[in-house]
Order: structure tokens, then C-alpha cells, then sequence
């Protein structure tokens, strides 16, 4: 089935709902997702939004701008932390006006609470700056965006898989896919496509993602030839219940929780004397491998503890209610009585599809545009997250850049006329997964899977070096191979569940071979990535951003330049 | 330990009726009712379809019927059913079976659509560009309505829903309703009463609170639709 619209938009979590909501004003939007829209991973951010409102204490953008640099240890492009820190203010407030519940201070303004890395005057001190509701914040961010598409007119088309972009002539022109329910190719024919599909955590074995959080948008934007940036970059947040990887915000920490070690010492006092519990991500995670590899983990055991036991009055005040209820059920700890055993898990993407400060897809990721293509969200790269992401600081890039892409779409749809459209997209996916259903190969994908996530964790992580990615590299390709020789055991079409993890499958091993590759190349340590066989930050030979395009027999990097306008890349001490 | 799951199947295209297929996974006791449903589709048979994404009860994806009852795989571990000798998995009741533990819930999301009024959400004018105001004890009137993740297990268990009156617009969008009514920025809550006093609106409910019983999240779904019920009362047809 083909149809057409002005803009698909691929993804419904925030930064799709957002640009959707904006290019509605004045186009006909489509709005892709392959889970139910409200089903959407935006839908799990708990701890808050980042904006220099100063509803409760002194605050401004510069001081914003300048903790995102230094989070991302100056791997930042600065014109754009700039955007983001500037910008932030306004969008909350739309938001709020668009009938987010914010959570509210006794002034009866929106609330605003610590988080990681954000601090008054360059560094002093933690600043209230994340803007949040209850510890349900994406949630609520997520629904009042979509309830208002859904006035407004968005069509949502829920249960389609796409697989392709498809190029004519140089530009953009739609994209390819399929229906969940029907097995059927679904071909969207537009002037201009988005792509919002979120990160691809399930590469590794714990993690805070979905299980749709596959990086399908990555690859189909690597496969169309563009330049994926930045890739090795990939956060691990400090505090996954331990074994689940399930996340416990870090406003657990923003409300006074305490990371404590097997003696029951506050270990982060070591690692960051100013920040302590209230460092970035990056920096508590490795201290945390730390005391572990050191024999302080708990009981000799691979974990931590989150200490919230004196935190009753939180609690109770229902500022961390999702938390409190996740340990309830998966471990049947009572958050206030008993610590809670945690451990580092795959979060947060940095890299991704390149733009620039209007979502445009640079193809090459510095200057050649492919007229029609957006990125906005987790999948794409901006750069504002540098190495290294700062908690809240991923729902505000959402609606920032969200927001501008969804604007300059429309201009953009004004002005061009739609392209002739490839003839064989709908043959090509229906090729594609017919031949998938008719595999017979004997490799089963569950233990290709298996094998892939525990590479990853053990080899390309939070501490890597050259002989660990090496030995990772060869392992995924061989999983690769062996790929190509899987057999299907289910060969109906509707509903075929099996089929959706063929082709997830597909793309992660790319994605997980692009993140290995950069990660090998990058000689020095930097935000979340840390080469223990290069354990110091490098300005002179790696402040640059990585680029990993497809090329016939493999993969070419190449570099680009980080734009630093305010702040000089310093040591990064907290 | 090795957990029996008696799990519900159907394929329109090759099933005249559905039938229940046993199958036997290893599994720890903290291990999720989700985790063995992967581990049948990874390790045993790849054909079972079934929705699931976030893994932690914060989605909505994999509503679906264990043990007789509405509830999310996700949320459940193997040793809440230690007592029980397997464990039954069944799709959500009320919504037509599309396939296994897939239901069709279009139903569902247009009555959640249907609660706004046609100008949509209306909020009452901040000055300048500032922020609404709102007290954190107005906040508080509808903070446990926005942890509803529209799961649909509510619906499924109402027995109003179920059979009484199948037009009923159901606790999910009441609660969706009550929302946007005891918000006190926005504007068009009368527009929105009227839609909840329509047939088949909020007055249907009788107070069975099933719905409240397997609410995942806890919410309080039967006190909510009474104070719309009453809300309703005051503001449309006042006392004369
Ligand atoms: C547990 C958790 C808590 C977090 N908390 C916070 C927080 O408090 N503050 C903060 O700033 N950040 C937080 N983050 C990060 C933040 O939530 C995410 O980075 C962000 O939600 C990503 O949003 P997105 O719009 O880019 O994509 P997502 O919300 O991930 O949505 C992706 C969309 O793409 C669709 N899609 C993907 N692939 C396909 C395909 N092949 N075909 C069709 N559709 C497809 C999906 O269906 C979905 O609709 C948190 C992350 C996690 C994991
Ligand atoms: S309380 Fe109302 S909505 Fe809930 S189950 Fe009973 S009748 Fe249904
Ligand atoms: S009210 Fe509860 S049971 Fe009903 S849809 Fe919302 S979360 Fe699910
Ligand atoms: S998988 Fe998201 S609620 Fe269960």
C-alpha cells in the first residue's frame, strides 16, 4: 500500500511528536511507530527536563550551556549546547502551556530539583535546574503530545516496521516498511521524512531501553549512506537495579540518595569531593566498576548500593513513587527500610545521524545535505551531548531540536515539489521478507542475540582497550556470517514477531560492529569513553568527531572539527 | 525451576478455534511472566506473538489475562504463582483476538480519543510568558491520573465492558477525562463533562472497582470516575 503525505515522520516518542505537532500548522503529517505510539521508550523518562528557568534558585543559560560542555567533556559543539541551553526555557514553558502537569513549588510554579552535573556559576555547586513532574516526567511529556496531535489532526499510523529510506535523484522521498498485522509492505511516498527512532540499547545484555530500542534508524540512515557520528559514545548510567538493568532515576540522587560500597563508605566523596552522588553518569560509573574490581562491591559481588532510606519525606511526597514500586516488585525491597543493589546499565546513545541546528541530515556529516532528511532525538547527533550525556538534558534536546526540525520542514515542503518515486519499493520489501521467511539456515537468532549483548558488555563498555575491541571486532563479525545462514521457524506473516527480530537483529550487528570500529580508533579516553590502555583525554589529537560511513567492502572514518565558541576544553573535575 | 505455562493460541489464518499449548521454560523465581513468553518465542517456538517493549511496567505493551486475571507480563514474577501449578496466559478479555495474546485495541485508543472535546485542550491564558500557576494541592487533584500508562487492563476486567454494555466508554478514558476535568488550568471542563454524561459515558459504571483491583499502577480508577459522576452532577444538573 502506498501513501502519501507532506512529512513522515519515523517515531512517536517526543522529539517525532513534537516536529509533528509543529509541521501540522501547516502540512499533512504521518507519524510512524512500530509500537503503539504511547508505547514509545520517551514514555520511561522519570527524573526531568532540563531548563535555566531559576524558579527556585538563581539560574541562567550560560551556566547551562556551560555544564553541557563540560558533561560532554568538550566534546560539544558549542553553537548548538548554545540552541539547546538558550531555547530550553521557552520550550518548557510551551509545553506547559500545551497542558504538561508539571509538578509545582509552593510560588505554585513549575518545580525544579538537582540532577547530575548541573550546577550554579560554572561549577560551584548543584543547581535546581530540572523541570519534572512527579518521577513520571516523559510520560506526562509523551501523552499531552500526543493527545494534542490527536486533536489537531497528526495521523499516527501505529504497527508499521520501517525498513528503508528511500532516495531519488539526491533527496529524500519517503520510506519503506511493512505492517506488523499484515506481513504487507507499507510505503510512505513524502517530500520530507524524519527520522526520531530513538537508541539501540539492546545491543548490550543490561540495559535501561525497551526492548523496540533496536537503533533501526541509525541503520537505515547508514544503509542510505550517511555518516553515523560519534558512535562510540555510549552512556552507561550508574544506577540499573542490579541483574535487570532497570533504571533508577538519578533523581533518586537528586533527592539526597547515597551510593555506598560493601563497608558501607560513601565511595563518590573519592571520585568527585564537590558532586559526590551528584556527578555525571559517566565519572560514577567508572567508580563504581571501581570499588567492584577493588573487592569493595557488596559481598564481593558485581554491585553497589543506592542508599534511600532516609528519604521518607520524598517518598512520601510521591517524588519517587515509580521507583520505590519497580524495587517493590522486582527485588520485594522496601526502598525504605533496605538499600538497593545496583550496577552500571546501557542508557543513552550520544551519537548518531549528524544534523545541523535545524535537524537537516548532513550525509556526509560535515557539509553535503540529502535535501528531504531529518533527525531529531536520540538518534540523532547534534552535537549537545558531546561524550558524555547529562541527566534531563535528552527530553529538552527532544523538544529544542524537535521543534526547529518541525519548522524548517515546513518551510521546506512549501517550497519543493514532491519527487518521482522509486517504482520497486514495495517489490524490494516484500523481496526482503519473503526471502527472510523462506530461510532455512540452522543458526537460531536467540543465541545470536545472546552472544552479541555479552560481547558487548564484556569487551566494549564502560572500560575498553585495544586487545578487548579487537577481540570484540572479530566476534561480531563472525555473528555477522552466521547471520546470513539463520533459518525462521515461524513463516506465517500476520503478527510474525519473529520476523521483527530478524530484521532488528540485522541492524544491531551493524551498529554494534560501528560502535566496536570508532571505539578501536579512538586512542584516549574521553566522557563515557575510557580506554584503559589510553587512560588520559587527548585535545591535541582526538578533540574531533568521529564518522563512520558504509563503503563497498566495509566501513571508512573520517573526522570533523568540534566547534568551541565559550569555553576552552579544561580538566574535567567535579 | 521449571515453570508449565498453559498459553492460549489462535491463528486466523490456519486455526478454526483457539486452543492452549503447554510449554515448560527454565526460569528463576524473580524472573518476569514476560521473560518466560521470551524465552518460549526465542528458544521454542518463534510463531507465539505477543506486544511487550519497556520490560518494567511503564508502557502498557503487554496487557494481557494470567491466571484469570488482567495484569501486565512485565510486572508479574514466577513466584507470585508459586502456589498455582502453571501458569495460564490468556489474551485480554473484551478486544477481538487478532492473534495468541495479540488483541485489536483500536476499540480502546478511539475511546480514549473521544474524551476531548472538539477545541481539544483548552488552558486558561498565563500572563505574558510566563507559566499557568497551579498549587501543588491543585496539582495534587490529578496526580494519580497521570501515572495511567493505557494498558487496557481495566477495561478488560470491567464487567460492564465485558458484558453489560459493551458501548461503554470504559475506566481508561474516565480517567483520561478526569484528568483534563480537575485540571485546574484548563479551560473547557464543561465540554468535557457533557461527553462523560453521554450514554455509555461515565454514569454507566456501577462501582464494581474490578478495575481498580488490577490496575498495575495502582490507580484509584473507581474513586475517579465517581467524582467525574459527581462533578457531572453538580455542574450539569444542579439541584434546582
Ligand atoms: C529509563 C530511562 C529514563 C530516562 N529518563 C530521562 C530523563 O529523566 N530525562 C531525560 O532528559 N532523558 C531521560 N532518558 C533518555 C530519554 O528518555 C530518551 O533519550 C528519549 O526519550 C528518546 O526519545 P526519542 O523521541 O528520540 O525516541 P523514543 O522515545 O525512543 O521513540 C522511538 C520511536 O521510534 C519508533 N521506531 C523505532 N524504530 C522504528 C522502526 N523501525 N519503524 C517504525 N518506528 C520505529 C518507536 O516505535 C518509537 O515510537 C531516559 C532514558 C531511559 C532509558
Ligand atoms: S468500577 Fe466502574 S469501571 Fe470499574 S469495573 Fe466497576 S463498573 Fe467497571
Ligand atoms: S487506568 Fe490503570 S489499568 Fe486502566 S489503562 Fe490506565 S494504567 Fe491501565
Ligand atoms: S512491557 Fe511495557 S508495560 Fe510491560
Amino acid at each position: 500500500m502506498i501513501h502519501q503525505y507532506d512529512v513522515v515522520i519515523v517515531g512517536a516518542g517526543i522529539a517525532g511528536l513534537t516536529a509533528g505537532l509543529q509541521a501540522s500548522e501547516t502540512c499533512k503529517v504521518a507519524v510512524i511507530s512500530k509500537v503503539y505510539a504511547p508505547r514509545s521508550h520517551s514514555g520511561s523518562a522519570q527524573g526531568g527536563m532540563a531548563a535555566a528557568l531559576g524558579n527556585e534558585e538563581d539560574d541562567c543559560w550560560e551556566w547551562h550551556m556551560f555544564d553541557t560542555v563540560k558533561g560532554g567533556d568538550y566534546l560539544v559543539d558549542q553553537d548548538m549546547a548554545e540552541i539547546l541551553a538558550r531555547e530550553a526555557p521557552e520550550r518548557v514553558i510551551e509545553l506547559e502551556h500545551l497542558g504538561v502537569p508539571f509538578s509545582r513549588n509552593e510560588a505554585g510554579k513549575i518545580e525544579q530539583r538537582r540532577f547530575g552535573g548541573h550546577t550554579r556559576n560554572l561549577g560551584e555547586a548543584p543547581v535546581k535546574r530540572s523541570c519534572y513532574a512527579s518521577d513520571r516526567t516523559g510520560r506526562v511529556i509523551m501523552d499531552t503530545l500526543y493527545d494534542n496531535c490527536l486533536v489537531r489532526g497528526v495521523k499516527i499510523y501505529n504497527e508499521v516496521f520501517v525498513m528503508s529510506l528511500l532516495i531519488s535523484k539526491g533527496k529524500c522521498c519517503g520510506v519503506s516498511g511493512y505492517a506488523l498485522a499484515t506481513g504487507e509492505p507499507i510505503v510512505f511516498h513524502a517530500k520530507a521524512v524524519l527520522l526520531a527512532t530513538g537508541g539501540c540499547g539492546r545491543i548490550f545484555k543490561t540495559t535501561s531501553m525497551s526492548f523496540a530500542a533496536t537503533g533501526d534508524g541509525f541503520a537505515a540512515a547508514f544503509n542510505a549512506g550517511v555518516a553515523l557520528e560519534d558512535m562510540e559514545f555510549v552512556q552507561f548510567h550508574p544506577t540499573g537495579i542490579y541483574g535487570l538493568g532497570i533504571l533508577v532515576s538519578e533523581a533518586a540522587r537528586a533527592e539526597g540518595g547515597i551510593l555506598r560500597n560493601g563497608k558501607g563508605d560513601r565511595f563518590m566523596e573519592r571520585y568527585a569531593s564537590t558532586l559526590k552522588d551528584l556527578a555525571p553518569r559517566d565519572i560514577i560509573s567508572r567508580a563504581i566498576l571501581t570499588e567492584i574490581a577493588e573487592g569493595r562491591g557488596v559481598e564481593g559481588s558485581d554491585y553497589v548500593y543506592l542508599d534511600l532510606s532516609h528519604l521518607r519525606k520524598a517518598m512520601q511526597e510521591q517524588k519517587l513513587s515509580e521507583v520505590t514500586s519497580f524495587v517493590k516488585t522486582y527485588l520485594g525491597i522496601d526502598a525504605t527500610k533496605d538499600p538497593i543493589p545496583v550496577a552500571p546499565t546501557c542508557h543513552y546513545m550520544m551519537g548518531g545521524v549528524p544534523t545541523d541546528a535545524q535537524g537537516r541530515v548532513l550525509a556526509d556529516g560535515k557539509t553535503q545535505s540529502l535535501p528531504g532528511l531529518y533527525a531529531a532525538g536520540e538518534c540523532a547527533c547534534v552535537s549537545v551531548h558531546g561524550a558524555n550525556r547529562l541527566g534531563t538534558n535528552s527530553l529538552v534536546d527532544l523538544v529544542v531540536f524537535g521543534k526547529r526540525a518541525g519548522k524548517d520542514i515546513s518551510n521546506y515542503v512549501k517550497e519543493n515539489p514532491l519527487q518521482l518515486f522509486p517504482t520497486d519499493a514495495e517489490s524490494a520489501v516484500a523481496t526482503k521478507i519473503d526471502s527472510l521467511l523462506a530461510s532455512t539456515g540452522n543458526e537460531r537468532m536467540g543465541e545470536i542475540r545472546s552472544e552479541m549483548q555479552r560481547t558487548m558488555t564484556q569487551q566494549c563498555s564502560v572500560f575498553r582497550d585495544n586487545n578487548n575491541l579487537k577481540q570484540a571486532l572479530n566476534k561480531i563479525r563472525q555473528l555477522k556470517n552466521r547471520f546470513g545462514n539463520i533459518g525462521l521457524t515461524s513463516k506465517g506473516k500476520a503478527f510474525n514477531y519473529e520476523l521483527e527480530d530478524a530484521l532488528e537483529l540485522e541492524n544491531m550487528l551493524n551498529l554494534a560492529e560501528i560502535i566496536v570500529f570508532c571505539a578501536l580508533q579512538r586512542q584516549e579516553s574521553r566522557g563515557s569513553h575510557y580506554r584503559n590502555d589510553y587512560p588520559e583525554r587527548d585535545d591535541a589529537g582526538w578533540l574531533k568527531h568521529t564518522l563512520a560511513a558504509k563503503v563497498q567492502n566495509g566501513l571508512q572514518i573520517n573526522y570533523k572539527h568540534v566547534t568551541v565558541t565559550r569555553f576552552e576544553p579544561k580538566a574535567r573535575v567535579y | 525451576m521449571q515453570v508449565k505455562l498453559k498459553v492460549f493460541r489462535f491463528n486466523p489464518q490456519t486455526n478454526k478455534q483457539p486452543h492452549y499449548e503447554y510449554f515448560t521454560v527454565e526460569a528463576k523465581p524473580t524472573e518476569r511472566v514476560l521473560d518466560c513468553l521470551n524465552k518460549i518465542r526465542w528458544e521454542q517456538d518463534g510463531s507465539l506473538a505477543y506486544r511487550m517493549s519497556c520490560g518494567h511496567g511503564i508502557c502498557g505493551s503487554d496487557g494481557m489475562t494470567i491466571n484469570n486475571v488482567s495484569a501486565l507480563a512485565c510486572q508479574k514474577l514466577v513466584q507470585n504463582y508459586e502456589a498455582s501449578k502453571e501458569i495460564v496466559v490468556e489474551p485480554l478479555s473484551v478486544f477481538p483476538i487478532v492473534k495468541d495474546l495479540v488483541v485489536d485495541l483500536e476499540p480502546f485508543f478511539e475511546r480514549e480519543k473521544s474524551v476531548h472535546p472538539s477545541a481539544g485542550i483548552v488552558l486558561t491564558e498565563a500572563e505574558g510568558y510566563g507559566e499557568n500557576l497551579q498549587t501543588p494541592d491543585q496539582r495534587a487533584q490529578f496526580d494519580d491520573d497521570i501515572k495511567c500508562i493505557m494498558c487496557a487492563c481495566c477495561v478488560s476486567a470491567c464487567p460492564i465492558s465485558q458484558k453489560e454494555d459493551p458501548a461503554y466508554v470504559g475506566p481508561a478514558a474516565i480517567v483520561r477525562a478526569h484528568r483534563y476535568i480537575f485540571d485546574s488550568r484548563i479551560k473547557n471542563e464543561l465540554e468535557r463533562l457533557a461527553i462523560m454524561d453521554k450514554p455509555h459515558g461515565a454514569r454507566t459504571c456501577k462501582g464494581y472497582f474490578k478495575c481498580t483491583q488490577v490496575c498495575p499502577k495502582g490507580i484509584q480508577i473507581t474513586k475517579h470516575i465517581f467524582e467525574v459522576k459527581r462533578r457531572i452532577l453538580d455542574e450539569l444538573h444542579p439541584k434546582q
